[in-house]
């Protein structure tokens, strides 16, 4: 994962609330089986419509998505994060997000930020540049909380997976002590 | 300290903890399937590791497979079917491929199998594994790097989410199933108001429920944007794993009663949030929108955007109505329909069917209407036919497939032509969910067999139920 620190860039904005991850990347692009390939597909029957807001030229280049709230709602296709990372989006500022899509978007580096709906609108009545600063926890003017230990791993770009394996011992000894119910591969 | 049915999961699993960091969480069981799997064997692959547990995870395949007999026609599909069988070889992974007998909705074989257990953390790459917390087990569902942490490691970091209670009050009205009372719950609380929160269902209504029917309401936890929901485990649990391949036997069996007797919730335990909804109150529901919170009662009609005070609501009506072609004010029961689809991992369970045949027996489809029954696993099918149910909803014109997901999300050749009215038994009516521009209506199975019938919604509390016969 590579570290993130900052980006500065006009925003796009998509004003709509409870947008789901089936509307970000329906399911006919879920049958690929590599993790790159999905940006042409992002929104695919919203982005028919030519006045859909990402079709929009001032969305063009963005990094930064402005929306609505419980963004990513629904299924937990990590393709939809691929799909708005691939776009180039680095980060997402929404009042609330679907928690397996925020912890999805965490795991790639995507850095989903929570701000209230009322900073998120006035964002949104002037996306021309802004800043998305993890290391000092700012939207524009606006601060904002975020998990610690989330934001030094984004920030560092480290490996979940590394992480866990350090505690080695301690799953070996987990297991030890809870000696399993049943083998699925002896059913 | 009193603690809940969550606590006593949640820290029973914990590997480590380190201050500021999420807690290392052990993943008893880990289910998986063909669409949110590949890449995370690939990441094993190229980081030269090894799936860490193959005899903790079962991975089947359900959303790509067709539901007619004959070959898999679309390569995409197939590739990722193939791509599984090979993955589960590979690494060691136990595979209920199609045609093994044991194949079908992952949310459905698992609990048919024995393998949820209560007391148990339960994951898989799909949102809808909330279903296994009907048996008192902490099941959620993860993502594509998340499902390779858990093969690399039978660990999760995670953050301990908060609890709510949503305590049934009163007795179920005739005529009102498990599927209105969540879709109940959803209107009320809303689609983002179960966020950050692992959900208890409490209250005599849940006791009184079926494991079916208790699978139903777990299942829809993350439609309410709920981590997980759950219920205390209880005799019917029990009754219901007793004897199932993977349920523990004789003394094992008794030691297990012993644990799992010692889970539930106590009495003076605390939620951070409490929500109580009287079901007394509740008909049968039909959903209008494209949330599974755009939803009212049979006897209601579509709602007025105008009426709504937040303007981010009312846009989101306005766009609701005009994705699904209705106009404000219209009785829920003149909703003519196209399709109805009996399936998912809401409702294909043996339960359910029984209900929609009983509702379907000896009457006929709608002319107007193409409906099919698609059983949630291979096993609930066989058993179906076992019980002639097959035949009685043949003999009313529905068509009777082979287990899958079917069309609750439209991955395979089972699809809404763009333009097409569903009422569907499944979870989502999100926009172009079961196909590009299709429109579905979320309800319940009798609801959904009724309005077969008669081509349009009508309120099964007026419907007569007749036996099977």
């Amino acid at each position: 994962m590579r570290p993130f620190k900052s980006v500065t860039s006009r925003a796009a904005v998509l004003d709509r609330a409870d947008v789901d991850t089936d509307q970000i990347m329906p399911k006919q692009f879920l049958k690929r089986i590599e993790r790159t390939g999905f940006a042409e597909f992002l929104f695919y029957d919203w982005a028919k419509d030519p006045e859909f807001e990402l079709n929009r030229p001032e969305a063009r280049g963005a990094k930064i998505l402005l929306t609505g709230r419980n963004f990513g709602c629904g299924s937990s296709r990590e393709h939809a994060p691929w799909g708005l990372q691939e776009w180039g989006f680095e980060a997402i500022v929404a009042p609330s997000f679907g928690d397996i899509f925020r912890t999805n978007c965490v795991k790639i580096g995507l850095v989903p930020i929570v701000l209230p709906q009322e900073q998120v609108k006035a964002l949104m009545a002037a996306p021309d540049e802004l800043t998305v600063d993890l290391e000092g926890q700012t939207v524009g003017p606006y601060s904002f909380e975020f998990d610690s230990f989330e934001r030094h791993c984004l920030l560092e770009g480290l490996d979940d997976i590394g992480r866990a394996l350090q505690h080695e011992d301690q799953i070996a000894a987990f297991e030890a002590a809870h000696p399993q119910r049943f083998a699925t591969t002896k059913l | 300290m009193a603690k809940t049915l969550f606590d006593r999961i949640w820290e029973s699993h914990v590997v480590a903890e380190r201050p500021g960091e999420p807690a290392l969480l052990y993943v008893d069981l880990h289910l998986i399937h063909e669409v949110t799997s590949a890449q995370a064997f690939d990441g094993l692959r190229m980081s030269g590791r090894k799936v860490r547990r193959p005899d903790l995870s079962v991975a089947t395949m359900d959303h790509n497979v067709p539901t007619e007999d004959g070959p898999i026609r679309d390569p995409l599909a197939r590739a990722q079917l193939e791509a599984l069988r090979r993955n589960c070889e590979e690494f060691g992974v136990p595979l209920y491929a199609t045609g093994s007998g044991r194949e079908g909705i992952v949310h459905v074989i698992g609990p048919e199998l024995g393998l949820t257990q209560p007391g148990m953390t339960i994951v898989c790459g799909d949102s809808h594994t909330s279903t296994h917390g009907a048996f008192g087990t902490l099941a959620f569902g993860i993502g594509t790097s998340e499902v390779e942490h858990v093969m690399a490691t039978q660990t999760l970091p995670q953050r301990k989410p908060k609890s709510m209670r949503l305590l049934f009050e009163g007795e179920l009205p005739f005529g009102v199933t498990a599927k209105d009372v969540i879709l109940g719950a959803i209107g009320r609380i809303g689609v983002s108001g179960g966020v950050g929160h692992v959900v208890e269902y409490a209250g005599e209504v849940v006791r009184g429920l079926s494991m079916e029917s208790r699978m139903t309401i777990c299942n829809m936890s993350i439609e309410a944007g709920a981590r997980a929901g759950m219920i205390g485990p209880d005799d019917t649990t029990y009754a219901y794993l007793e004897g199932r391949p993977a349920a523990p036997t004789g003394a094992e069996w008794e030691r297990a009663l012993d644990r799992w007797r010692e889970l539930a919730s106590d009495e003076d335990a605390e939620f951070d949030r409490d929500v109580a909804i009287d079901v007394r109150e509740l008909a049968p529901q039909v959903t209008w929108g494209t949330n599974p919170g755009m939803v009212t009662s049979v006897d209601g009609t579509v709602p007025d955007p105008g009426d709504y005070d937040d303007p981010d609501e009312r846009e989101a009506a306005e766009r609701a109505l005009a994705y699904m072609a209705l106009e404000p004010g219209t009785a829920i029961r003149e909703i003519t329909l196209d399709r109805v689809f009996i399936g998912s991992c809401t409702n294909a369970r043996i339960e359910d069917l029984r209900t929609a045949a009983a509702v379907v027996a000896g009457k006929r489809v709608h002319e107007g209407v193409r409906a099919m029954v698609v059983p949630g696993s291979a096993t609930v099918k066989a058993q179906a036919e076992e019980e002639g149910l097959d035949r009685v909803f043949e003999a009313a014109g529905f068509e009777w497939r082979r287990a899958g997901c079917s069309m609750c999300l439209g991955m395979n050749p089972d699809i809404l032509a763009p333009g097409e009215r569903c009422a569907s038994t499944s979870n989502r009516n999100f926009e172009g969910r079961q196909g590009a521009r299709g429109r579905t209506h979320l309800v319940s199975p009798a609801m959904a067999a009724a309005a077969a019938l008669e081509g349009h919604f009508v309120d099964i509390r007026d419907y007569a139920l007749a036996p099977v016969a």
